[in-house]
């Protein structure tokens, strides 16, 4: 019984397949249209995912708290005396300053990060998992060399063995030989660095010695960081903890918000072409009304007709889908996702050029089904069975 | 309200499955008054016609009810992230206790669902539409489910607050804490191992008796058992099995196993146990329909047809859930 039923559904979708490809032109627009708009949902979906986890990944790598100071509710340079204050608190292990800043280079338009390396050099704790391409890193006691990201090297046009000038807090040039480059398992986060010596970067800035950008503390039990981060504030009021935790809300919430938001904006297009399908739907042309009309004569049921024009539906919908899917993975894998990367990255005017690790996420595919899929099924439902209970006798009278 | 794309696509397949229900509703409502097969009228005609479309909605209406019963999971584990204290769904629910009444309505809504489909395809196989007046009065019982469970679903997703502080499944699961889920995280490891597979092979007997004889009682027994089994088998993930899956005896969430860490194996576990408890629920709940005349042949061939896969998903359940008991390093004995 179950391998005749099955049969059955298949000669029917055969069917339905070769009668819309004897319709090709007419379904061709619809499938066109729908396609357009899954490539639309799907870049959004597949890059605001790919940017979270570029973020994500990002963070890994970071300190498990870090500490600012807030001064008139800005982000102002912290005393080296805070640290030694934080370092005697339990549960702290060690504290290291960290010196960096933006740099706007009038020349390129770009913002670079300016990071400074002490002499225990990259091996603190908590420090990024920076890769060099080439070259080598800067030696201890070294001055008026750096180390830069792939981003600065092209807009600069410099390699190793180039120089970078830089304008200083004075007004001066200060030139840097180049002797490294960086590649990191995350572009975002090299792209638009610069690691310069500790003394030449406080120098570039001009910073008192007794200050620091930040301080990153190492926590020995990560369940412990809300507490130190309560009894940090209690001694220093003017301190400003940042938990590692509390970043990766902010990210999270940040990209689910963009993405969710720009959906939310494109929902209106999937209404209006909800209502399209629904139309396309309804006007069935004389010659697919004759063709229901004969098919019922030569005795199909109702439940066939309507089980073939939801074939149809589906087919339809499944090849747009796929097409707008693969469309949506290619724009957002090979070609950056030139157009919406502006609206949903931006924080540096120097964008990486971001290579995502290819991964299809099946949860993100069940989410655009839902988005695209289900509301032109739902739209087609009810025009479907009118055409199916179409009137045979009424049909081949009239043509 | 959290602008994520999983919730957008929850909200709109929820409102699109309303639509298809309600409707769905009305027309099963004008068939009830309406309905009279002895008149050949052209009303009678229309209404006849009206049945294939109730069934195209309720069909669609159930297929977007799993999947999105597939995405809610996962959107409360993908979203918890964004919660202070939050490690895994549990932390999701938390956040806004609405969400279990969703968990709840969702369940309820999808078993509804799904034995609404199984009546309408026995029914259709008749020639005289014998559970007509039966199937289109549930619909109207199923409308206000629904209409419930989507209601539940927008206070639950609008009202969902990244600033609000929630626990973590290791507080609410926790075998010393207080309330339900603590209760059965304490509950003793050795008599509910006993419960749960003394019950499994009770499960399996009866079934296998019941396709030797064809007794009614021996039916509903084997539905009472199903759901039986259910509750031994939810109270065991919650007590033993997740832990056994952890690898680690205080950790005993029912959702953590949804999560990537665990191969996403509480997917299939939870899919095979419902899927076992429905079709032996139906093997009892299709038996008094076995007094009309017109289905009694449908239901006496569908229901040894329901009892092996409801065996067979059971079985299948068992495996995936005791796998880690039989074949890891990590015992509970220190526990009992």
């Amino acid at each position: 019984m179950g391998s005749y039923h099955l049969g059955r559904h298949l000669k029917i979708l055969e069917f339905a397949l070769s009668s819309m490809l004897r319709r090709r032109t007419k379904n061709l627009g619809l499938v066109l249209v729908f396609a357009a708009l899954v490539f639309l949902l799907s870049s959004i979906v597949f890059l605001t995912g790919a940017l979270r986890t570029e973020a994500l990944a990002t963070l890994e790598a970071s300190p498990q708290l870090l500490v600012q100071r807030a001064m008139a509710g800005r982000h102002a340079l912290i005393p080296l005396g805070y640290g030694e204050l934080i370092a005697r608190l339990p549960g702290v292990g060690s504290v290291t300053p960290r010196y960096w800043g933006y740099y706007y280079d009038i020349y390129t338009g770009a913002n670079y990060t300016l990071l400074g390396i002490g002499d225990q050099g990259l091996e603190s704790p908590g420090s990024t998992p920076l890769r060099l391409v080439e070259g080598s890193f800067i030696m201890p006691g070294q001055r008026r060399v750096c180390l830069i990201g792939e981003g600065v090297a092209e807009v600069r046009g410099t390699r190793i063995g180039g120089m970078v000038s830089l304008r200083d807090a004075r007004g001066w040039m200060q030139e840097y030989e180049v002797i490294g480059l960086f590649a990191s398992p995350s572009r975002l986060l090299t792209n638009d660095l610069i690691l310069l010596p500790e003394a030449d970067l406080k120098a570039h800035f001009g910073m008192p010695d007794d200050r620091a950008t930040d301080l990153m503390v190492e926590v020995y039990n990560p369940h412990e960081v809300d507490n130190i981060s309560r009894k940090i504030l209690e001694r220093l009021p003017d301190a400003r903890p940042i938990s590692h935790a509390e970043i990766q809300r902010t990210y999270e919430t940040l990209f689910n918000w963009r993405g969710g938001l720009l959906l939310a904006m494109f929902l209106g297009a999937m209404a209006a072409f909800m209502i399209l399908a629904w139309d396309k739907a309804t006007g069935l042309s004389a010659d697919e009304r004759r063709e229901i009309g004969i098919l019922k004569a030569i005795g199909w049921e109702t439940s066939d007709i309507l089980e073939l024009k939801l074939w149809e539906g589906a087919a339809l919908a499944l090849v747009a889908f796929l097409a707008g899917v693969t469309a949506g993975y290619a724009h957002v894998q090979r070609f950056g996702a030139e157009l919406l990367m502006p609206v949903l990255e931006g924080w540096s005017t120097l964008f990486p050029a971001i290579d995502l690790a290819p991964r299809i996420d099946p949860y993100a595919l069940g989410v655009l089904f839902s988005l695209t899929v289900v509301p032109y099924i739902v739209a087609t439902v009810v025009p479907s069975w009118k055409a199916a209970i179409t009137d045979p006798d009424r049909v081949m009278r009239a043509s | 309200m959290i602008l994520h794309p999983g919730i957008l696509g929850l909200l709109i397949t929820a409102v699109l499955v309303l639509g298809l229900v309600l409707y769905g509703a009305y027309l099963g409502a004008i068939v009830l008054v309406r309905w009279d097969l002895d008149s050949s009228s052209e009303e009678q005609l229309a209404l006849e016609r009206k049945t294939y479309l109730l069934s195209t909605l309720m069909g669609h209406a159930m297929a977007l009810e799993i999947l999105s019963a597939l995405i809610f999971l996962y959107t409360l584990e993908d979203i918890h992230a964004i919660f202070v204290g939050a490690m895994c769904a549990t932390g999701t629910l938390n956040a806004n206790p609405v969400g279990w009444w969703v968990l709840g309505a969702k369940i309820l809504g999808l078993l509804f669902c799904a034995v609404w489909i199984v009546l309408n395809r026995i029914d259709q196989r008749a020639e005289d539409y014998p559970l007509t007046r039966l199937k289109y009065g549930l619909l109207l019982l199923l409308a206000p489910l629904l209409a419930l469970e989507t209601w539940l679903l927008f206070r639950f997703f609008l009202g969902l607050d990244p600033s609000v502080i929630t626990s973590c499944c290791g507080t609410l699961f926790s075998g010393s804490g207080a309330g339900v889920g603590a209760e059965i995280a304490g509950l003793p490891a050795f008599p509910l191992m006993i419960a749960f597979f003394g019950g499994t092979a009770v499960y399996l007997a009866a079934g296998t008796l019941n396709l030797r004889q064809a007794r009614p009682r021996l039916r509903y027994l084997l539905a009472g058992l199903s759901l039986w089994m259910l509750g031994i088998s939810l109270a065991s993930i919650i007590a033993f099995i997740s832990s056994y899956h952890y690898e680690l005896p205080t950790h005993h969430c029912p959702f953590c196993i949804l999560q990537a860490d665990y191969h996403y194996i509480g997917y299939p576990m939870y899919l095979t146990l419902f899927a076992a408890t429905f079709y032996g629920l139906m093997v009892g709940i299709a038996e008094p329909l076995r007094r009309v005349a017109s289905v009694e042949g449908v239901i006496a061939a569908a229901q040894p047809r329901w009892t092996r896969l409801s065996m067979l998903l059971f079985g299948l359940f068992v495996v995936i859930a005791a796998w880690p008991m039989v074949f890891s390093d990590f015992t509970l004995e220190g526990y009992y």
